[in-house]
């Protein structure tokens, strides 16, 4: 365990040197939440049945989940597959470093930045956007959606790096897989109640809706679904099980 | 003698190619060993085995008493390993670097300590980035030795260097010497397994195909020395002295016993009152044995 908080250390100093993902990962969704909630911030949005909130309260869970993401998943894939291309995951395999202890402190690394992106844009949104101050909040049940939806996107990030051939084709291949169910999902634009049934079809199968849907709930005190949880677990299992059968430590040709 | 690497009969093929063909080697302890051969002759794929980043086909290899495909921590806690193109984090700095590196082992090396034997002191607190492509490769030594293991592997450390960056390298080779490491050392210049390796082995097509002190490789002491001399023109003819005709009026002349032979010659010229246009001793270079043994330096990559 001391190992991976001393490895923790190292990977957050270069993490915040490296403006690229420092940028990427840290100002972008704080960059979009103000984009949204300028543009579209005023009206309402029924986001159960029954239940309007404001749109920048809206945004808040919208771009906290992005961040999260972003954090976890887009990070750690592009991280993951420059440090094969380079060889710094060979040269670490010829180390006594565990491989365990070397990708446990990049997922936790990760899930740390994700915690505070989420946690600047909460109170972010609501002392610019006066999104609504939570009532009724439960606090455990928001934490356990964070901690799970940051583990099961870690884990896609870390399960894509096997099946991208080399850092050149990471940057689109990781995107191409998240953009799209970031629209689908509802995270840049509410979904509405017309939305056509395919596009909600996406939204269950793939763990981004329900990630910012069970955020949400927990934490505006609405209806909480377990359903939301459990899907993120399942993604989070199936993705371990595929980065640990593809994992490569050095480049593909 | 202790035996710190052992390799019999290694094999490793690649479908129908045989990368490796069966060699066998050892390495003592406090020796510099230089693997010497072409590119594509078998040197990394050798080192790399050694290393355990690939799996032999057939034979048995021992390091530091341990089958290195088995991957053991035991084993990693004792070797250090220069690569021949591994990267870093560009973002922490030198001594962030060594210290990271470091912390996975046992017992390190202080991390200042290690940065001087590297001979980049002055730039202990540069971020990698910064590093020029020979200060890279130092603190790539640097990492290797922060652990502070008994056994170094050095794949090919001065390729793409300019000949001061290399003699600053061999210099930086010979100090681990005398911290009393063994070295792995793989190369293609002859020059630096002459001037870094106490056994020098030279592979060429998976095979090894001459071993032993550089100065003595493939019976290089025991090779005659010639020399070479052409007569001015209009000279009169030279006695037979046992040469043979080599172009341009040029002779040359395989001697035994050098000292009396050019003895015999400058007396038949000064006898004559003339000089000689040319006149050279040549000794057989670890080059034109390497160039032999190699068939000319071809290998396929």
């Amino acid at each position: 365990m001391a190992a991976v908080v001393r490895q923790v250390r190292f990977t957050n100093k270069a993490f915040w040197r490296n403006p690229a993902s420092a940028f990427f990962t840290f100002v972008f969704p704080l960059l979009f939440l103000v984009i949204f909630t300028t543009l579209l911030g005023n009206d309402d949005v029924e986001v159960q049945a029954g239940q309007t909130i404001k749109t920048s309260t809206y945004y808040v869970f919208g771009m906290g989940a992005f961040g999260l993401i972003s954090a976890c998943y887009t990070n750690i894939a592009i991280s993951v597959l420059f440090a094969r291309e380079e060889g710094v995951l060979k040269r670490l395999r010829g180390t006594p470093l565990p491989a365990r202890t070397y990708l446990s402190a990049r997922v936790l690394h990760a899930m740390l930045v994700g915690f505070l992106l989420v946690a600047i844009t909460v109170v972010f949104g609501a002392l610019v956007y006066n999104a609504s101050i939570p009532t009724g909040v439960d606090l455990g049940l928001f934490l356990l959606t964070l901690l799970v939806g940051a583990a099961c996107f870690a884990a896609i990030g870390l399960a894509v790096t096997g099946i991208v051939p080399n850092a050149d084709a990471g940057p689109p291949i990781v995107n191409a897989i998240i953009l799209p169910l970031l629209f689908l999902s509802g995270v840049f634009i509410p979904l509405g109640t017309d939305a056509p049934a395919w596009v909600l079809w996406v939204g269950r199968v793939f763990p981004v809706k329900h990630l910012v849907d069970a955020m949400r709930a927990s934490y505006l005190g609405l209806p909480f679904h377990w359903s939301d949880i459990a899907v993120l677990g399942i993604w989070a299992v199936a993705a371990v099980i595929v980065a640990s059968r593809t994992f490569r430590w050095e480049p593909g040709r | 003698m202790d035996r710190v690497i052992e390799i019999e009969g290694l094999r490793k093929t690649y479908g129908d190619l045989a990368a490796v063909d069966g060699i066998d080697l050892h390495v003592d302890r406090g020796e510099v060993f230089a693997l010497l051969g072409p590119n594509g002759a078998g040197k990394t794929t050798t080192t790399e085995i050694l290393e355990g980043y690939r799996e032999r086909t057939g034979g048995s290899v021992r390091v530091l008493g341990h089958d290195p495909a088995k991957r053991e921590h035991a084993l990693k806690q004792r070797i250090g390993i220069v690569l021949q193109s591994t990267g870093v984090d560009p973002f922490l700095t030198v001594r962030e670097t060594v210290e990271m590196y470091g912390g996975y082992y046992p017992d390190p090396r202080p991390t200042a300590e290690v940065i001087d034997v590297v001979g980049l002191g002055e730039k202990i607190d540069e971020r990698v980035r910064r590093l020029s492509g020979g200060q890279q490769r130092r603190l790539d030594v640097a990492i290797a030795l922060a652990g502070d293991p008994e056994l170094l592997f050095l794949d090919e450390p001065t390729t793409g260097f300019d000949p001061s960056a290399r003699r600053n390298a061999w210099q930086m080779v010979k100090s681990l010497v005398a911290l009393g490491k063994t070295v792995w050392l793989t190369t293609h210049f002859m020059d630096e397994a002459q001037y870094l390796a106490d056994r020098v082995a030279v592979i060429a097509k998976g095979s090894i195909v001459a071993e032993g002190p550089p100065a003595s490789l493939a019976g290089r002491d025991q090779m005659r020395t010639t020399i070479r001399f052409r007569p001015p023109a209009g000279a009169p003819a030279v006695p037979d002295w046992g040469q043979t005709p080599a172009g341009g009026g040029a002779f040359s002349l395989p001697a035994d016993d050098v000292t009396r032979t050019i003895h015999d010659m400058t007396g038949w010229a000064l006898d004559h009152g003339l000089t000689f246009d040319v006149l050279e001793v040549m000794q057989p270079s670890l080059e034109d044995v390497y160039l032999e043994l190699t068939g000319g330096g071809q290998g396929e990559e």
